[in-house]
């Protein structure tokens, strides 16, 4: 190896840091859901920060029923040479072989998703062993700890995918922050218990009763589909939102798009909310939490 | 004095805490009208296509290349490494830097995150013990022009340069607990 007079040791990869580094990365920002290069030209166009690469947005795996699967990789690296930035895409819960082809595709992180049929029913991934970070999907403060300590760089909200509905998402955020808070009141023998409780590792909840937070940033996803809804996912505690259906399944994307990001942004700001929700057409219609089938984050355990 | 950190998209949290364990009064700016009373402004690293886009659509742009000039200290790491340089290789056509210093970037010339890496890397400036560097999809200076000092290098490439009282680095200062080049920027 070249090198200077200024450098010392060589350089490694796959580390936490750098795999937690990259979630920082993505705060304030918004990941959407594509189908297609096209889909992915108009995310980047509207200020996406990256793009989740997958076959079928989840409200039409939820019409179309099946086994959703890992994206086919001619698809994904379609959308790869389609967009300059960071490309993400879907293994199914416990199936490392689809991370590891995801992985050798050099995409920029796997979302190990609930979206998708899960490959095994008491197993999630070892992400220890990925030089690729991965995002893991959460309902309470319990389920982020257990998909932290099996290496996840990022958690977020697992809300109701595909449904448009913010309900779900909301009641994740509110359960992960409002434990959070209620661990720093703790005194540190009832940390114990908590960790039975949580049935999380005992040394991540006495880190995070010290700290106040997760060790790894903390997203919104499942059923954002409105720039109020992006703004509300962000003032109640999240650092960056993910945008599934609610995008590509509304009348005039383009503009929702660029206008969720906006609202991201200035999630604080009233008055800009206010003028980026003006005139952007339909959302996508959605459903009520009582007329589901199937609730997708009832998968992940 | 006020330190700003352009929060539109991206680290700036991360940078907003660092500096304010040093004590400094930090405000997000968002609006041109944030950048009133700000002394100091850091640029951090996030998506450089996000934040070029926003910073036009909120009327950024022209502000921030006044203040650039104004001889302000400007802190830019990763996307703000960018978003300052004289030129942008493998961006988008639409594009936009500030031309504050004159670099050449070019976005994710390390390559994708499988790629992005961790380093202990001497700087001079810095003195002792090297500093951990932390390298994310990150750009390559691909050019210096004569006015610009190369403080450190990665792989024989310059990865922290100065130029007046503007500091650039490919890697992220932020992500680590070492203080000294937030230290440095808050002395100029």
């Amino acid at each position: 190896m070249s090198s200077t007079s200024f450098e010392s040791t060589v350089p490694t990869t796959g580390s936490q840091l750098v795999k937690r580094g990259l979630a920082e990365m993505f705060c304030g920002g918004v990941i959407m859901d594509v189908v297609n290069p096209e889909q992915a030209r108009i995310a980047e166009d509207a200020g996406a920060c990256a793009v989740m690469a997958l076959e079928r947005v989840p409200a039409d795996i939820r019409v179309d029923g099946g086994v959703a699967r890992m994206s086919d990789p001619e698809m994904i690296q379609g959308i790869q040479a389609a967009v300059t930035i960071p490309v993400m895409a879907k293994a199914r819960i416990g199936h490392f072989v689809e991370a590891q082809i995801l992985e050798a595709l050099g995409v920029d992180y796997i979302d190990e998703s609930e979206v998708l049929t899960p490959a095994d029913e008491a197993h999630h991934i070892d992400k220890w062993k990925f030089t690729v970070p991965f995002v893991c999907g959460a309902t309470n403060l319990g389920e982020a700890l257990r998909r932290i300590s099996e290496g996840a760089c990022l958690i977020r909200s697992k809300g109701e995918a595909g449904t448009g509905n913010i309900v779900e998402a909301v009641r994740h955020l509110r359960a992960i922050n409002g434990d959070i808070r209620a661990l720093t009141l703790a005194d540190s023998a009832e940390l114990f218990d908590w960790a039975k409780q949580l049935r999380a590792p005992l040394a991540l909840v006495q880190e995070i009763a010290e700290t106040g937070k997760l060790p790894v940033p903390l997203f919104c996803a499942g059923g954002i589909a409105t720039p109020a809804d992006a703004a509300l996912a962000m003032q109640l505690g999240a650092q960056a939102v993910f945008v599934g259906s609610g995008i590509f399944k509304s009348d005039d994307p383009a503009p929702r798009a660029k206008a969720i990001v906006e609202a991201t942004t200035n999630y604080l700001d009233p008055h800009i909310l206010a003028k980026v929700s003006r005139g952007l057409g339909a959302p996508m219609t959605g459903i009520g939490m009582d007329d589901l089938d199937i609730k997708l984050a009832d998968r992940g355990w | 004095m006020t330190t700003g950190v352009l929060a539109l998209q991206g680290a700036f949290a991360l940078h907003q805490s660092r500096l304010e364990s040093l004590g400094e009064q930090v405000v997000q700016v968002r609006a041109p009208a944030d950048l009133q009373g700000v002394e100091r402004l850091v640029i951090p690293g996030g998506e450089s296509t996000t934040v070029s886009m926003l910073a036009e659509r909120f009327d950024l742009l022209g502000p921030l290349t006044e203040f650039a000039q104004s001889g302000k200290a400007v802190l830019g790491t990763c996307a703000g490494a960018i978003l300052l340089s004289a030129e942008i290789q493998d961006g988008r056509a639409d594009q936009h830097c500030l031309g504050a210093i004159d670099i050449s970037t070019r976005r994710n010339g390390f390559g994708r995150q499988v790629d992005s890496f961790e380093q202990d890397v001497q700087i001079p400036v810095l003195g002792d013990p090297p500093f951990h560097a932390v390298c994310i999809r990150a750009p390559v200076i691909s050019r210096v022009g004569e006015s610009v000092t190369v403080l450190a290098t990665i792989d024989s490439r310059p990865a922290l340069v100065r130029s007046g009282a503007i500091i650039v680095s490919i890697f992220h200062p932020e992500l680590v607990e070492d203080l000294r080049l937030h230290h440095l920027f808050l002395s100029l």
